[in-house]
């Protein structure tokens, strides 16, 4: 147990400085990195059957991720984008310790994670999936289904779970009745609040959040990017953001990173990226988003009448 | 796939005089339509009493939020509701001809013989077990009555026309093998070949990345312009729509809120609801300190709403609107608002969200 405390020391110690650090200009500046990858390769080799072991060939290998090296540093928000297969769900899996890396290695605060992270680490950084249906357990109440990451991981001692429950039901802005509901009484903006309270009850300094507004409709996930804009800011929160919705990315992130193939084949400043994309790719991505305009529609119109 | 026959009401064949296929008559009609789908606790009242019209040649987006009845609408015009919900009220004309009191068999040719739809799912609504190409041949073989060579011509025909490259080669792949706008390129095919009129499209690129999404959506102005096919665009995306159709009606509630123009409708949005969807959008282009939202939530429809069903929401909510139901009508040029203060869009409070920016942020 005494390693582990001194990683927890290692950890804490550096928090205090650099805490208003801003990181707008792209570089990063000198803030402390929080969660890194390096060189990070996720290999998946396809199932072999007896019929393939039988035949020559090597047996077939996905490069989900093929290489990538990133850092999310104190108080920054960095913005994933790609196109579905391009590995970036894959690379936050990673990052958050859901797999073991075929080479390379992940990060947190300067410590290297050997296979799962450790109890402590965990608490550290914290995941927020997509899917806020199939995420929670539809059998435990919200009060339940916090209760237990606080136990668990013995964040409060045990007779204050119900009132830190409370805090965070409201933190994350939900009624407080909330507490004693099934997650099927909530509706799917509600249900990632209730994600996003689960992931925040260890307290993390990183969150990672994949494609956390993409199962929302549009005035709703305008309601979770407020949330998780006000949490960044008032808890000091560092976030890797993964979507492929360019305009939302736009909207939350400090630095982008742009995933094609497994790689990353452009990452900066969000204005410069989106201002002045250098990468082919990229040109292509942000050429096809749809916008709100009516520029278009009186070239189809001439055409038309 | 279940005909619902039961409950129809509406003049049948009252506006059979018209005749299909006159220039510039409407192809599809619908006239206060309502859809109800009984549930253990109650019913649900989904669709509720809505008008619209499409022509050939012509784009119209059907937008709204999950729940806001714009798929069942869509869905009740084909004759495809799911299982429990059914057609209670309202009429629905297509080609001139009333088929609301049609029977069930006749009403499925007539309608797929004019009207043919594509789905989100491009996966699903593929057969697995058959070749990409045999499932587009399927209509014009045992609809058209084509013989079998003929009938795969025009399937080769069809691939290459929704920008399939090497069709005669794909015409043997199985969905598995393609990619996700591969496949919904299929459907669209297969939705061709029977030649509708009009193609009503459910959400047809929700599924899709966004450099797919724009090639999908650049194949359907395509067909729109040199076939002069006619389009029903369903989907909860403001910015699709923008880019596609040329005229909007947004749907809350049930009910179409707003119907106009595209451009004057975005440009000058007459329903708060609109207003508000509408910043709500996050812009590529323009990070904004933050973003503007709705509070509340969508009234439940198995409940009676509020006459406005927007009104409690609504930040330029008078006792009007809690009073009696504001009717769709026209603030000029073609464009419709169901708002008792429509006519004043610069009197509505600031809004809705410059609120949220005093909120936390402050």
């Amino acid at each position: 147990m005494s390693g582990r405390t001194e990683q927890v020391a290692a950890v804490a110690a550096p928090t205090q400085d650099a805490a208003h650090d801003k990181t707008r200009d792209g570089t990063g500046g000198g803030a402390e990195e929080l969660l890194a990858v390096q060189d990070l390769h996720q290999h998946f080799a396809a199932r072999s059957g007896v019929w393939s072991r039988l035949g020559r060939g090597a047996p077939s290998v996905t490069k989900a991720v093929d290489g990538v090296t990133l850092a999310v540093r104190r108080g920054e928000t960095v913005g994933l984008v790609g196109e579905s297969g391009c590995g970036k769900s894959t690379l936050s899996r990673c990052a958050a310790g859901l797999y073991t890396p075929t080479s390379g290695s992940v990060r947190y605060a300067g410590q290297t994670l050997h296979g799962a992270p450790t109890r402590q680490q965990r608490r550290l950084v914290q995941m927020v999936f997509q899917d806020p249906y199939s995420s929670l357990n539809p059998r435990m109440t919200v009060g339940q289904t916090l209760g237990e990451v606080l136990r668990y991981h013995q964040v409060v001692p045990r007779g204050a779970v119900p009132a830190r429950v409370r805090e965070l039901v409201d933190l994350v802005g939900l009624p407080p009745r909330a507490v004693d509901q099934l997650p099927r009484s909530f509706s799917g903006g509600q249900r990632q609040r209730i994600g996003i309270a689960r992931a925040l009850a260890l307290e993390p300094k990183v969150l990672i959040a994949d494609e956390p507004v993409s199962a929302l409709d549009v005035s709703v996930q305008a309601n979770i990017i407020n949330l998780l804009l006000d949490l960044k800011q008032t808890l000091g929160l560092s976030m890797l953001f993964v979507s492929h919705n360019m305009a939302v990315v736009r909207q939350i992130s400090d630095r982008v990173a742009v995933m094609h193939d497994g790689v990353v084949v452009e990452e900066g400043a969000t204005a410069e990226v989106f201002a002045r994309p250098r990468d082919a790719y990229t040109r292509l991505l942000l050429s096809s988003v749809p916008r709100l305009s009516t520029q278009r529609i009186p070239a189809v119109d001439a055409e038309l009448r | 796939m279940t005909a619902s026959p039961t409950g129809l009401t509406g003049p049948a064949g009252a506006r059979a005089a018209s005749g299909p296929g006159s220039p510039g008559a409407p192809l599809l009609e619908l006239h206060d339509v309502d859809v109800e789908i009984p549930l253990p606790g109650g019913t649900l009242h989904a669709v509720r009493g809505v008008s619209l019209t499409a022509s050939a040649g012509q784009s119209v987006g059907l937008v709204g939020e999950s729940g806001s009845g714009k798929s069942l609408t869509l869905r009740a015009a084909m004759d495809l509701l799911p299982v429990p919900a059914r057609i209670t009220g309202g009429s629905i004309v297509v080609g001139g001809v009333d088929v609301t009191g049609m029977a069930p068999a006749r009403r499925r040719e007539h309608l797929s013989s004019r009207m043919a739809m594509i789905f989100q799912d491009a996966l699903t609504a593929l057969n697995p077990t058959m070749r990409v190409g045999d499932q587009v041949a399927e209509v014009p073989r045992l609809r058209l009555g084509m013989s079998r060579s003929a009938a795969r011509a025009r399937a080769v025909d069809l691939l290459a026309q929704v920008g399939i490259r090497d069709p005669e080669n794909r015409y043997r792949a199985f969905p598995h093998e393609l990619s996700g706008g591969m496949r919904q390129r299929i459907c669209i095919a297969i939705a061709l070949s029977a030649e509708p009129g009009l193609i009503l499209a459910d959400e047809p690129t929700t599924a899709l990345d966004v450099t797919i999404q724009a090639q999908v959506l650049g194949v359907l102005a395509g067909l729109r312009r040199e076939k002069g096919v006619g389009m029903v665009l369903v989907t909860h995306d403001l910015a699709v729509v923008s880019g596609t159709c040329e005229e909007l009606n947004v749907m809350y509630a049930g009910r179409i809120v707003e119907h106009g123009r595209t451009e004057v409708l975005l440009d000058a949005p007459r329903h708060p609801y609109t207003a508000a969807l509408l910043r709500s959008v996050p812009d590529p282009d323009q990070p904004v300190h933050r973003l503007l939202t709705i509070p509340g939530q969508p009234p439940d429809l198995m409940q009676a709403t509020t006459p406005c069903p927007f009104a409690p929401r609504c930040p330029a909510q008078v006792e009007r609107c809690l009073t009696e139901v504001p009717p769709l009508a026209s603030v000029g040029h073609g464009h419709h608002s169901a708002c008792w203060r429509a006519d004043e869009p610069q009197e509505w409070p600031g809004a809705i969200g410059e609120v949220a920016v005093e909120g936390l942020r402050a």
